[in-house]
């Protein structure tokens, strides 16, 4: 095993060398007890009600204070903390999502889902710690620097039309947030590239060796994040240095023999998986430089309940086998809002070597069925209306009936109210009339001021700046269904502010659905390990609850794009038309004034027969001559013509009928 | 243009100098008469000349790509389609009276699937007579009346959602059914969709999310996929029909049960959706069928004339018949296939075709005389249900909403057996799946191919820009027939004034006579548009008669006669008074009036044409020559020879023929021959022409109408 390794050591060595070696000729020695830079691996899996199970990749690195060790890190990607450093950013996330979170099914209220769903596409915000006049400057250099170390398009953010600032209804960040999203940006790997290089082993070792591309975009659910926080360029208070979650999380079909199972009669039984049959691939030991390197199974709150497992009987369980033995077991602390709890198991990678490497199998024995946790309310979203003029966006939330007794518990003083937080923001060409905001609780239409607590608007301006729309929605607790709409007008762009297949339509992002009155937490009976998991330990802080709605499409009208060419030659006939008789007449002046005495002079014939005598000479390309040729005779020359022409073409036809 | 240069030309001494358009312009209005002979017999023949011109469909959209995939669609999938057919046909399950039972069977067999099924109840919203609607888009219908609990439709609605994509599109698949007494075909089409849609769980290929709408066909297949998709795009938020469902214990029973029944999730009894819908195929399997060959018919006309993007049709065409050896036809005329005329017509074009290709090689134009026939007997269908705008089935309601959707109807060949339904079973699945499968291969909506066109057969089309030859030929005499008219009409008052007063009149008196003559024609303009106005309450009328209760066709007509004219003689006497002493000091005035409606016919042609084609041309066709005919009937009579005569006997033949219950009966009466015709028939017609295009009609005719009786 050490044999094995050695290669990797060597690597690890050549390379702190070399740092070494840079300090010295920088002349800077690192202090000893400073706080050292740390990486730490882990994954989470999670059957799914729906026979899937979910993976969720968490890698955490932390870098030390920038002042005290220069710009030079061991294992903290440099790249990181170039971006950190330059546009003083004190949060960020970029998340790129493929698929859809299916909260239905998949949950919404434990921490995993209300922080890994996101919306499709691109999702970036960012706080700055710069004064409000420099933050539209960071932004842009951000996005553009983003869009290069990610491969992907972030830099169509740096317009003003395509960012917010959500002032109080985007949880996840309070403050100057600066937010924008994406929803067409296709994900794949050439995202998902850079982004393991950030990770001191790549994909080469450890728990991310498990990340196969095929297997990992075969999924249903494909989320790729990256979380900094960072204190280090605060003027006041502690500084922390800048930390690095890098998390991706995928949901994904077990076995697809799906199609043979369907007819079999223990088809709800759920299927059994392996890490090994999941991504064709193994762990063979921890990355060596990773501190914490584990593996956790989770079973989700309803699924011990649903099992028959409690904290008695869950090391013998009876409906499904483990493959490996776990390392340690936590049980979630018992909460006031549900009653039955989650069981973790912990594997420790470090045991595993390259010979005996970890690959951790679920074999369920009964049928079970449970149902994940949701959001107190399920909201979707969706477009009214046809044709290409106007339309309305509806956001219609409806009551899960889950957290029934847990709202009960939150009422006080008999008012029981539910607090909804609705932000919007829609692109300037969806052009959205606020005063036609409309609330219907329970089927009924409400005044808006009965139901809206507060509300923030901030209008699109044309090619400016999008519309942005925060709604703070009292609801009462017994409320089971609700519905926002509000109308737009569909708005004309020019033909070069088209996107590529603008057919297609028009997306407007994700609306954010939060309910600040709740919060998902997952607190394990304490232990001392715990605390070095960051998983765990982000496990057990008060994330918001919140949704993200589909992302809709709005069909604008769209030009002929070949229109250009057909305006370009017509107009251009058209000037040729009128430059051609504008010279004609300014060349022809003369002649026509002369021709006008004459014709004063000999006027004798009657109008009409002269208008066609001329306009049969005309026809017939021969130059005026109307004062001695009468138009009998002009016309009959004219008819003999004609027939002359007609009897050479008929003998020409009837030559070449008769000898082919 | 023409006209002011005309009318300033012959008012005014001639100017020498004359720009040559406009010299061509006088040349065409001076020989009107020829002109618009030529024109019109040009217009005709480029009409018969249609099918010739045809061009063959191609696929226009790239990313289509149809039948580049093979299908995937197997026997498993097709035997899971015949346990459905089974099910549905097994005598237990009809037990029920309102045919719940089955509707559960299928949403069952989607939830096994794990696709997300969930009921949407929806009350029979009949097609009202609603003249006054036609330019509101589709509305969310009015706040419906009480309804009984017994009169409700369900529509079953399975969705899958793709596992990769956004959510963004969808593809819709209907299929009508009645669950109260459904025949093989319904459950047949039923089988075709399950295999589909259970290949379609699995693949991981789909971008789009798919529908699968099993509507209730036992109020109109029309209806239930127009109540689906109203509550699709315009849903109330604010129903006041669901305490009154509630009351109902039959729908409540129904969700209910399922929703014990299921342990999973993915049912929910309230209405689900997925995006944007991209496309819609209806799935239709006849029952019987006298053909000796597994047949597709397409059905393609939707309200108001409006196509589906050609090149639906053409995959949908292709997969069928290079794909699974399918014929595919579209609706034809088929009293005409049978006419001998027609047929030697035909024959006369190859037999032209045959001389122009010995003259020139590449003059191939030509097409054989039987397939000129079919070719114009499926142009005059395409025309005539686009003339008439009412859908030819439930892709329709699809139309209304921009959805681009066609019906597609198998006739299988014969036979009950099970090899023989395994086959249908798995060929019509094959080809649901490739049209599925090219959908859902479109990135942007469909916009490539054409959507105004007239089909000459499944694979040969007409395009706008050589249709619209034919009728720009039509209506071409009209504007120089008016200009001519107007022209006589003032220059003949003007020989006449000049002969009756003397050379040296005075000047401003001249002056003010020709600024009263110049505005002579608004006294004209005035009674047409008051025969305008009439023609427009008439049409309105049939809204008011609607709203009396119980009245027969037959009856409903007769108040709508009465009434029209009794309209017509109450407006003659308010408004009529001026035009009567008018048309008493001035004989010639007619001309005037002539002129002014033509204008007026060529104005509302030419907007018609862009609006639906189809009815501009056949208005065009009986207006036309009506409208070039058209004389007073007392100077005819007053003339007294031959030829006045014979224009009389036109006006009075082509008034009535043009006439549209006249029209209709005659066109009746030809292919049914004249026993059946009813006058309740019209009625029964007009009601069902929600397009306006009556409208259009019943006015320009009365207007010819009127002045050619003097």
């Amino acid at each position: 095993m050490v044999l094995l390794q050695r290669p990797h050591i060597l690597l690890l060595l050549i390379g702190t060398h070399q740092f070494l070696q840079c300090w010295i000729a920088f002349g800077s020695v690192n202090e000893e007890g400073q706080k050292q830079e740390e990486f730490s691996e882990e994954l989470l899996l999670k059957p799914l009600p729906d026979h899937k199970l979910l993976a969720h990749f968490h890698f955490q690195s932390s870098g030390p204070p920038s002042t005290s060790n220069g710009c030079h890190h061991h294992l903290f990607p440099k790249a990181i903390s170039q971006l950190v450093q330059k546009f003083r950013i004190k949060e960020m996330e970029l998340s790129f999502t493929k698929g859809r979170w299916n909260y239905e099914s998949w949950g919404g209220f434990d921490p995993l889902s209300s922080s890994n769903a996101k919306p499709p596409g691109v999702e970036l915000w960012a706080v700055f710690d710069v004064p409000q006049h420099h933050i539209d400057a960071s932004w842009k250099n951000l996005t553009h620097t983003l869009s290069g170390l990610f491969c992907a398009s972030i830099n169509f953010l740096e317009s003003t039309a395509t960012y917010s600032t959500p002032e109080w209804s985007f949880p996840p960040a309070s403050g100057n947030v600066t937010y924008g999203t994406l929803p067409c940006e296709a994900v794949c790997t050439e995202n998902l590239t850079p982004w393991l290089k950030l990770l001191p082993c790549r994909d080469k070792a450890g728990i991310a060796l498990l990340l196969d591309r095929p297997s990992l975009y075969r999924g249903f659910y494909h989320s790729q994040q990256l979380h900094l926080t960072s204190t280090g360029s605060s003027s006041e208070g502690i500084d922390s240095g800048i930390i690095l979650e890098q998390t991706l999380t995928v949901v994904l079909q077990p076995n697809s023999e799906m199609a043979i199972e369907v007819h079999a009669s223990e088809k709800h039984i759920q299927p059994s998986w392996s890490l090994s049959s999941i991504f064709g691939k193994q762990v063979s030991g921890r990355c060596v430089l990773a501190k914490p390197s584990s593996v956790y199974l989770l079973l989700d709150r309803g699924l011990p309940a649903a099992n028959g497992l409690t904290s008695e009987n869950f090391w013998s369980n009876p409906s499904f086998e483990l493959s490996a033995n776990p390392d340690r077991i936590f049980l979630e602390e018992s909460s006031s809002h549900s009653k039955s709890l989650s069981i973790l198991y912990m594997f420790q990678v470090e045991k595993y070597c390259e010979s005996e490497p970890f690959d951790i199998g679920l074999m369920w024995k009964v049928p079970v069925a449970w149902l994940c946790q949701q959001t107190p309310l399920h909201a979707s979203r969706f477009l009214m209306g046809s044709g290409n003029e106007r339309a309305a966006i509806a956001i219609s939330l409806k009551s899960t009936q889950f957290t029934e007794g847990f709202m009960s518990a939150n009422s006080k003083d008999g008012s029981c109210e539910l607090r909804v937080d609705v932000f919007q923001v829609v692109p300037w060409y969806v052009k959205v009339y606020f005063h036609s905001l409309r609330v219907f609780v329970d089927q009924q239409p409400r005044a808006v001021s009965d139901i809206i607590e507060k509300i923030h608007v901030s209008p699109s301006k044309d090619k400016m700046s999008p519309g942005v729309m925060e709604v703070v929605l009292k609801l009462p607790c017994r409320v089971n269904t609700a519905a926002l709409t509000i109308e737009f007008d569909k708005g004309f762009l020019r033909i070069d502010e088209y996107l590529p297949d603008a057919n297609q339509g028009f997306d407007i992002p994700s609306a954010i659905i939060s309910f600040p009155n709740f919060h998902a937490s997952m607190v394990f009976l304490e232990d001392d390990s715990l605390n070095k998991s960051p998983l765990l330990s982000k496990f057990q802080e008060k994330c918001p609850v919140m949704s993200y709605t589909e992302v809709l499409l709005v069909p604008l009208t769209t030009p002929d794009f070949s229109m250009p060419y057909n305006v370009i030659t017509i107009t251009c006939t058209v000037f040729a038309l009128y430059f051609g008789s504008l010279l004609n007449v300014l060349q022809r002046r003369v002649a026509e004034e002369e021709r006008f005495l004459k014709a004063k002079a000999a006027k004798k014939t009657g109008r009409l027969p002269l208008l066609l005598s001329k306009l049969s000479a005309k026809l017939r390309g021969r130059r005026l001559e109307p004062l001695h040729s009468p138009p009998s005779s002009s016309s009959f020359i004219n008819s003999k013509l004609v027939l002359k022409v007609i009897l050479v073409a008929g003998l020409a036809v009837g030559w070449q009928y008769f000898f082919s | 243009m023409a006209e002011t240069k005309e009318k300033s030309l012959s008012d005014e001494k001639p100017k020498p100098r004359v720009r040559p358009i406009v010299r061509l312009g006088i040349f065409l209005i001076s020989h009107s008469f020829h002109v618009s002979v030529v024109c019109c017999t040009a217009g005709v023949l480029a009409l018969f000349l249609l099918p010739v011109l045809a061009k063959n469909t191609y696929i226009s959209e790239n990313a289509l790509m149809p039948g580049s995939a093979s299908p995937m669609l197997s026997n498993q999938h097709v035997s899971d389609g015949n346990r459905l057919v089974k099910d549905l046909t097994n005598p237990n399950s009809k037990s029920s009276e309102t045919g719940i039972e089955s509707h559960k069977i299928i949403a069952q067999y989607m939830l096994d699937l794990g696709a997300e099924v969930s009921f949407h109840k929806f009350h029979p919203q009949m097609n009202q007579f609603h003249p006054l609607h036609f330019f509101s888009s589709p509305d969310s219908g009015k706040i419906q009346e009480n309804y009984s609990c017994s009169s409700y439709g369900i529509n079953t609605v399975g969705i899958i959602r793709a596992p990769h994509g956004d959510g963004k599109e969808a593809i819709v698949l209907v299929t009508p059914y009645n669950a109260l007494k459904s025949g093989f075909g319904e459950a047949l089409s039923l089988g075709i969709a399950y295999s589909v849609f259970s290949l379609l769980t699995q693949v991981t290929w789909l971008a789009k999310d798919i529908i699968w709408l099993v509507a209730d066909s036992q109020y109109g297949e029309y209806a239930a996929v127009a109540a689906w998709l109203r509550e699709y795009q315009t849903p109330k938020f604010s129903s006041l029909s669901t305490p009154n469902a509630e009351m109902c214990p039959d729908v409540n029973n129904l969700f209910e049960l399922k929703g014990h029944s299921i342990s999973g999730s993915k049912f929910s009894n309230s209405f689900r959706r997925a995006g944007t819908m991209a496309s819609a195929l209806v799935l239709k399997v006849r029952d019987q069928n006298e053909q000796f060959e597994d047949t597709i018919s397409i059905y393609a006309e939707a309200s108001n004339g409006q196509m589906p993007n050609l090149d639906l049709i053409n995959v949908v065409n292709y997969l069928a018949v290079h794909r699974q050896g399918l014929r595919v036809n579209v609706e034809k005329l088929w009293s005409l296939l049978n006419s001998s005329w027609l047929k030697s017509l035909g024959e006369i074009f190859e037999s032209l075709a045959k001389v122009a290709k010995s003259l020139y090689p590449k003059w191939k134009f030509g097409i054989p005389a039987t397939e000129y026939v079919e070719g114009t007997a499926t142009l005059a269908s395409s025309l005539y249900y686009q003339a008439l705008g009412v859908p030819t089935g439930p892709h329709g309601a699809f139309r209304d909403y921009q959805v681009d959707a066609i019906t597609l109807e198998i006739s299988p060949k014969f036979s009950l057996d099970k090899v023989w339904r395994n086959d249908i079973l798995l060929r019509g699945g094959r080809l649901i799946e490739g049209v599925i499968r090219s959908v859902n291969n479109l990135l942007e909506k469909f916009h490539q191919s054409f959507f105004l066109y007239l089909l000459t057969s499944p694979s040969k089309f007409v395009s706008v820009g050589v249709y619209m030859i034919a009728f720009a030929f039509l209506i071409a005499p009209l504007p120089m027939v008016a200009a001519s008219l107007y022209v006589d009409a003032n220059s003949s008052s003007n020989c006449s004034k000049g002969d009756s007063s003397t050379p040296s009149a005075i000047t401003d008196t001249d002056e003010h006579s020709i600024a009263i003559r110049s505005w002579r024609w608004l006294n004209s303009a005035k009674l047409v548009f008051i025969v305008h106005l009439w023609g427009a309450i008439v049409s309105l009328l049939p809204y008011f008669i609607s709203q009396i209760p119980d009245c027969s066709p037959t009856t409903s007509f007769m108040i709508w006669v009465l009434l029209s004219i009794l309209s017509l003689l109450t407006l003659n006497s308010v408004l009529a008074s001026p035009l009567a002493c008018a048309k008493a000091t001035q004989e010639k005035e007619w001309a005037l009036v002539k002129s002014v409606t033509i204008s007026s016919v060529f104005i509302g042609l030419g907007l018609m044409s862009v609006i639906n084609f189809a009815t501009a041309e056949i208005g065009a066709l009986l207006m036309v020559p009506m409208c070039l005919l058209a004389q007073p009937l007392k100077l005819d009579v007053r003339a007294g020879t031959l030829r006045s005569f014979c224009r009389m006997i036109c006006n009075l033949v082509l008034g009535h023929i043009a006439f549209p219950p006249a029209a209709l009966f005659l066109l009746k009466g030809m292919l049914d021959g004249f026993g059946n015709a009813n006058v309740g028939d019209f009625w029964m017609w007009v009601e069902s022409l929600w397009a306006w295009n009556s409208a259009t009609y019943l006015f320009i005719v009365e207007v010819t109408y009127i002045f050619s009786h003097g």
